[in-house]
């Protein structure tokens, strides 16, 4: 009952005019961010950090604004997987299985239709379970003391790659790069660390400004390397002809979807791929022969996209509550979060509670509003695949710059930024994952201040570390977030390309 | 020869020495030594990033084919022209230098000349108004100040 109250002030936050009407344009630049070749969701939102900055933006207005985006984009991720068979971003994998065979069969508007609507179920099911779930994590978190949020932190590291990461120990290097890069500047005991006697290091390195530049940069040079240079040929969809019966038949697999889908999306280690991955095929199980999954099943349209978007809003579970992301988006939300001076974690939920209930508020409203965008408004959409990467990737660059500059006016960082980029090139041909990197930019400060703190309890005494039941625990799922993977992820890997292999030599 | 995760892990091992190194030197806080000093955590960071590089080196993943020849230029001009438009972005002004970075990027991406610094052009003045004012920020205008109306 009191979480219903939190939510109508939620509401009354989100439905302020202008607040309404940034959820709308970040909804859109979701949808387009998501549907563009080339700009991943955390790509697309770090992108508009700096620029939500430079508006002079009131924090909740700036959160509800991406955190819009962040819904759309997964929303717009399917657009590319249907009609042209490449994913928009890694989660939308599934969705070519059987939105590409149906496309082909002349039922595209049909197939995106149904994903929109499979989209919305699972956000809206995945929405619910956050509003059920975040209050009572929120609550139990506010037990943890410093050295079990030094041992979370180390589990949100080694979950980080997930189980079907492919080499643990990148992961913990990007980690370490990235936590290194946080020590620089003054630290809050007054002594410079690894400055340089450099004037603009004293205050640390700007994360934003890294993120901008390891995902914005290169993924410039990315595309350059690869010379994807020309765009698809023009897209054209059929005329929407759906009734009642093909959305209620599709109603119970976007619900079990969008559960299966938040539970992934809240567990560390999982994510929106497996989330899209596990309500697939455990719909393909379900189902059985009465579906004929692989050809164009519209349910096989709509398990996926229910279990992206339940996790994408799942993800939102940890990062709210513990201020521990699980993914790349969620991490650069936090850095939103941080950068508006709000401390992530439990005690956001009573001293910001109108912050995270608005945003909470914002994400249903968001949902309807990406229904009502994605149905009617399809067909921009769909036109705007066809803008070729060659203008595309330059003007996002150009972007970037511009956002950057407007936050201190200075060159300096831009330099900053394009060597971010060109380290983050490096790093990804190498293939170390760069969440990591931004995660220990992010978290390396609370990281070594909970360090600090535990150590002043226990007066120097390195077992306090591990000397809660907790705290074990927690350890235990770090342990076993960096071990796992040796076992289970190739086994998992080779189940989720099987079926994709199998899907595209049918349709060719 | 190519860079791996061979070379990769023994540059990382150099950076953590060096790293873990320069965290001894540091001075002691004002109010004497703690348990935990400044020292304590780029120190532990160190000899993690060591293990893990070493771990790297004598078991690296099979290597990435890198782009040494003429998409290695390609990169290379494109990081020049990034770092150019970075310099030549106050003197020139915003709605030159990105005419010239955007179209020079657009062009070597594939293409056509007068397509590519028409869309650098287009893109800097649409941003240059869409920024004074719409949203009311000032992006130099450099050589072309002497357009500015007060």
């Amino acid at each position: 009952m009191e979480t219903l109250g939190y939510l109508m002030d939620g509401f009354g936050v989100a439905l302020q005019p202008h607040n309404l009407m940034f959820a709308l344009l970040g909804a859109f630049l979701g949808t387009l961010i998501g549907a563009l070749p080339g700009l991943g969701p955390a790509n697309g939102v770090a992108i508009l950090i700096p620029l939500a900055f430079s508006l002079g933006l009131a924090p909740d207005t700036a959160l509800i604004m991406l955190t819009s985006v962040y819904a759309g984009a997964m929303y717009g991720g399917r657009i590319s997987s249907i009609l042209l068979n490449i994913p928009g971003d890694e989660p939308a994998m599934m969705t070519c299985l059987d939105g590409y065979p149906m496309a082909q069969k002349g039922k595209a508007s049909e197939a995106l239709a149904i994903s929109a609507i499979a989209s919305f179920v699972g956000s809206l099911v995945a929405t619910v379970g956050l509003i059920l779930l975040a209050p009572l994590l929120a609550k139990f978190a506010l037990t943890f003391g410093p050295a079990e949020y030094f041992a979370l932190f180390m589990l949100a590291f080694a979950t980080l790659g997930g189980i079907t990461g492919k080499n643990p120990v990148k992961t913990v290097v990007a980690a370490c790069i990235g936590l290194m890069i946080a020590t620089v500047g003054i630290d809050n005991t007054g002594v410079q660390r690894y400055t340089f006697g450099v004037l603009e290091l004293f205050e640390g390195v700007d994360f934003i400004i890294a993120i901008v530049g390891l995902f914005a940069i290169s993924e410039l040079l990315f595309f350059i390397e690869e010379r994807a240079g020309g765009g698809k040929e023009k897209m054209s969809v059929n005329k929407l002809t759906l009734s009642w019966r093909d959305i209620r038949d599709i109603l119970p697999t976007s619900f079990r979807g969008g559960v299966l889908g938040f539970i992934a999306g809240v567990l560390p280690g999982a994510g929106a791929s497996l989330g899209s991955f596990i309500s697939y095929t455990l719909e393909k199980r379900v189902l059985g022969k009465k579906g004929n999954f692989g050809q164009g099943d519209p349910r096989g349209v709509a398990a996926p996209e229910a279990g992206n978007n339940g996790a994408s809003s799942g993800a939102l579970v940890p990062m709210l509550t513990l201020g521990v992301p699980g993914s790349g988006t969620t991490a650069v939300l936090l850095a939103l979060l941080i950068s508006l001076n709000i401390t992530p974690g439990p005690l956001m939920f009573t001293q910001n509670a109108d912050i995270v209930w608005g945003v909470i508020a914002a994400l249903l409203i968001g949902n309807f509003l990406l229904l009502i965008l994605n149905i009617p408004l399809v067909g921009i959409f769909v036109k705007l695949l066809s803008v070729p990467p060659m203008y595309l990737l330059p003007i996002v660059t150009m972007v970037a710059f511009v956002g950057i500059y407007s936050i201190s006016n200075t060159t300096f960082d831009l330099y900053f930024m394009v060597a971010f980029g060109v380290g983050g090139y490096i790093l990804r041909k190498l293939e170390i994952p760069l969440v990591p990197v931004i995660l220990g930019l992010l978290l390396g400060p609370e990281m070594e201040k909970n360090l600090r703190h535990a150590m002043d309890i226990s007066d120097g005494d390195w077992m306090i570390l591990w000397d809660s039941g907790l705290a074990i625990g927690l350890w235990v799922f770090a342990g076993m977030g960096l071990i796992l993977p040796y076992i289970i992820g190739p086994l998992l890997r080779r189940r989720m390309r099987n079926p994709i292999e199998t899907g595209n030599s049918d349709s060719d | 020869m190519t860079f791996n995760d061979r070379i990769f892990g023994v540059l990382m091992i150099v950076l953590a020495v060096a790293y873990g190194w320069a965290a001894t030197q540091f001075p002691e806080p004002f109010g004497g030594a703690e348990a935990v000093g400044p020292d304590t955590f780029p120190k532990l960071l160190a000899v993690v990033l060591a293990i893990s590089s070493l771990y790297l080196i004598v078991r690296p993943d099979p290597d990435n084919a890198w782009p040494w020849s003429r998409t290695g230029i390609e990169l290379v001009v494109a990081i020049v022209v990034l770092i150019l438009y970075a310099m030549l972005l106050q003197p020139l002004g915003f709605i030159i230098s990105t005419a010239l970075a955007v179209g020079t990027l657009c062009w070597r991406m594939g293409a056509r000349p007068v397509a590519a610094y028409l869309t650098g052009a287009i893109s800097g003045v649409v941003v240059y108004f869409l920024f004074s004012f719409a949203l009311d920020l000032a992006l130099p205008l450099g050589l072309l100040s002497f357009l500015e109306m007060n």
